[in-house]
């Protein structure tokens, strides 16, 4: 019969209509500004910097090494590196990014900055409201906009910054262990020839222990 | 103007074009040339189509291209191996990640990478849901050409949405996944996730039965698509073209059964095959094939082994291989996607070489086109499914 195709059309589109009233599954579209999906856990938008502690200057754990600045494809990182040196966080000295740009107008959002991080510096964020009226100034986020705490990165990627942590932490450890052999070693030497001397060297790891705690 | 005089003008403007006339006009009226595109809404993109008309018949079909040229081989060739992959993910934006793993298979020849066992699995179903996901698009597309507006194309995106929410949740990125790497996928998946895919899967014979339902005996879209652009199987081999275009005129070419890359051999499925070779059996082919990676999606899903998800001997950063040369070419939802690859030993590819399904097969356009209304040279197009972004690259 000419038409029955269309009938059977338009008799799927009728249980669609009618079925949208009953079923929340067929309800597909989100009122966008007033409502708001949550974003998935892996979402990745635009990088930023970790840092631990309160301070995001001090706290930054990037240490210049701009790795990320040659492998990223579009090349929108710039960094400088400064002419001193900080303590990172397990107390080493380190030099910190003087100047840390990127650019939001060419950033594509591969995460390779991420991939090649052998630092857990820079992360991706979830923030995907980026526009601004600022065309040129605005679009360019440097290091102090970049900077976001390890908590924020915890809030965003949950499973992922714990990861992080217990890594970082087991380096940590390691370290500290090498430090506290080493300690012993100078300590044990240091009876050897005075009894004396030893004070001095058995304090030396407490120090160490104070600037691993931030 | 006398018919002989209107020959001796069509003669003149005829030198030039690639192809020899083929479709005599038989009016006294005088041929009529139109641009349609760059931004006309049915060329999928920057796509231009300078035809030369007989009232409404086609005499002359010559597709313009090269709007959205953003010099990706160049490009590939200035960078490292890694730095090239997010690119891939750009040239046919809606499967990125079968371009991921056409640019990944190139490099792996390259440097005798293997890959893990469920990295494979991994990558055939990433690869698979995107042929649903494709197909289910330019099905809409295709029938939103026709001039259904709206219910059939949001019934594909609701589909799609589920798909592309399952790769947000994998790889980060709805559409730029930027998933996979040489020698494995970046990262792997949880079990929750293989769950959801799980139930999407199960979720995809309704929307096909829905689908099927909906439009395949309607009696516009077979008066529409029924014996239009007719593509002889000879010309299709011929001209080179891959995909469902080729197989559409039955042809009998998947690179999956045909290459037997990745662990294809592994899966039971079947490629669809068309008679006619016109609109509506390229339409029905992508409807078959959907089913057809569905059922490959069911196997994957259900015997998806654990281990590792790259090869421990890879190496991401500085990869460097030796100097030679290499052909990656996967069945991509489009048609056979390839990649050539030449080294010279640094750390950026010396040639870096894409062949992209949707620009070959837009070379038997014209073909398809003459002797046909104007109106049905959008359908073509549509049925040809090009992405703009692949074609110019």
């Amino acid at each position: 019969m000419l038409g029955e195709g269309i009938l059977k059309g338009l008799a799927e589109t009728a249980k669609n209509f009618a079925g949208s009233y009953v079923s929340k599954e067929r309800l597909t579209t989100v009122q966008y500004p007033e409502e708001r999906i949550p974003t998935s856990e892996s979402a990745r938008v635009f990088p930023f910097l970790v840092y631990d502690g309160p301070d995001w200057e001090a706290g930054l754990r990037c240490v210049a090494c701009q790795i990320c600045e040659k492998e990223c494809p579009p090349k929108c990182i710039y960094i400088e590196k400064s002419k001193d040196k900080k303590p990172d966080y397990v107390g080493k000295l380190q030099i910190y990014p003087a100047r840390f740009d990127i650019d939001v107008s060419v950033c594509m959002s591969c995460q390779i900055c991420v991939e090649v991080c052998p630092f857990e510096a820079i992360k991706m964020d979830v923030e995907f409201e980026l526009s601004t009226d600022d065309r040129f100034g605005g679009l360019l986020r440097n290091r102090q906009h970049l900077a976001k705490s390890n908590e924020y990165y915890h809030q965003i990627h949950p499973t992922e910054a714990s990861e992080v942590d217990a890594r970082l932490g087991e380096e940590k450890a390691k370290l500290e262990a090498k430090a506290k052999a080493a300690a012993a070693a100078a300590a044990a030497k240091a009876a050897a020839p005075a009894a004396p001397a030893a004070k001095p060297a058995e304090s030396t790891p407490k120090p160490a222990e104070g600037t691993d705690k931030q | 103007m006398t018919n002989s005089a209107t020959q001796s003008a069509i003669n003149t403007q005829v030198e030039g074009w690639n192809r020899p006339r083929e479709i005599e006009p038989d009016g006294d009226n005088e041929l009529l040339e139109v641009a349609m595109g760059p931004h006309h809404p049915s060329t999928h993109g920057v796509f231009r189509m300078d035809v030369a008309l007989d009232g409404e018949r086609i005499i002359r079909l010559k597709p313009v291209f090269g709007y959205l040229h953003r010099n990706h081989e160049k490009l590939g060739e200035g960078q490292t191996y890694l730095a090239s992959i997010p690119y891939t993910d750009r040239l046919d934006y809606i499967c990125s990640l079968t371009n991921n793993w056409a640019y990944a298979l190139a490099v792996e020849k390259l440097g005798g990478i293997e890959v893990p066992e469920r990295a494979e699995y991994l990558r055939v179903i990433v690869g698979e849901l995107t042929r649903v996901q494709n197909h289910a698009l330019s099905v809409g597309f295709l029938i939103q050409d026709m001039g259904a507006s709206g219910t059939p194309l949001m019934y594909a995106f609701r589909e799609r949405e589920k798909i592309l929410d399952l790769f947000e949740q994998l790889t980060g990125s709805r559409m730029m996944c930027n998933y996979m790497r040489f020698g494995g996928c970046r990262v792997d998946a949880s079990a929750e996730w293989l769950d959801g895919v799980r139930k999407v899967v199960a979720g995809l014979p309704a929307f096909a039965d829905e689908y099927e339902a909906l439009l395949c005996t309607n009696e516009i879209l077979m008066a529409r698509t029924q014996g239009v652009g007719i593509l002889p199987p000879e010309l299709a081999v011929n001209a080179g073209a891959t995909g469902p275009l080729l197989r559409a005129s039955g042809v009998n070419y998947d690179l999956r059964k045909v290459d037997h890359y990745s662990i294809y051999d592994r899966f039971d499925f079947k490629v669809p095959l068309g008679d006619h070779g016109d609109v509506y059996d390229r339409f029905m082919i992508r409807l078959l094939e959907l089913r057809q990676s569905i059922w490959i999606l069911e196997q994957a899903l259900k015997d998806i082994p654990g281990g590792p998800i790259m090869d421990p001997k890879a190496k991401i950063r500085g990869f460097r291989p030796k100097p030679g040369e290499a052909y990656g070419r996967i069945e991509a939802p489009k048609g056979e996607l390839g990649f050539y690859l030449i080294s010279d030993g640094g750390p950026n590819p010396y040639r870096y070489r894409v062949r992209p399904p949707s620009l070959i097969n837009l070379t038997v356009l014209e073909d398809m086109c003459l002797g046909q209304n104007v109106a049905d040279v959008v359908l073509i197009l549509g049925s040809v499914d090009i992405v703009l972004g692949e074609v110019d690259r």
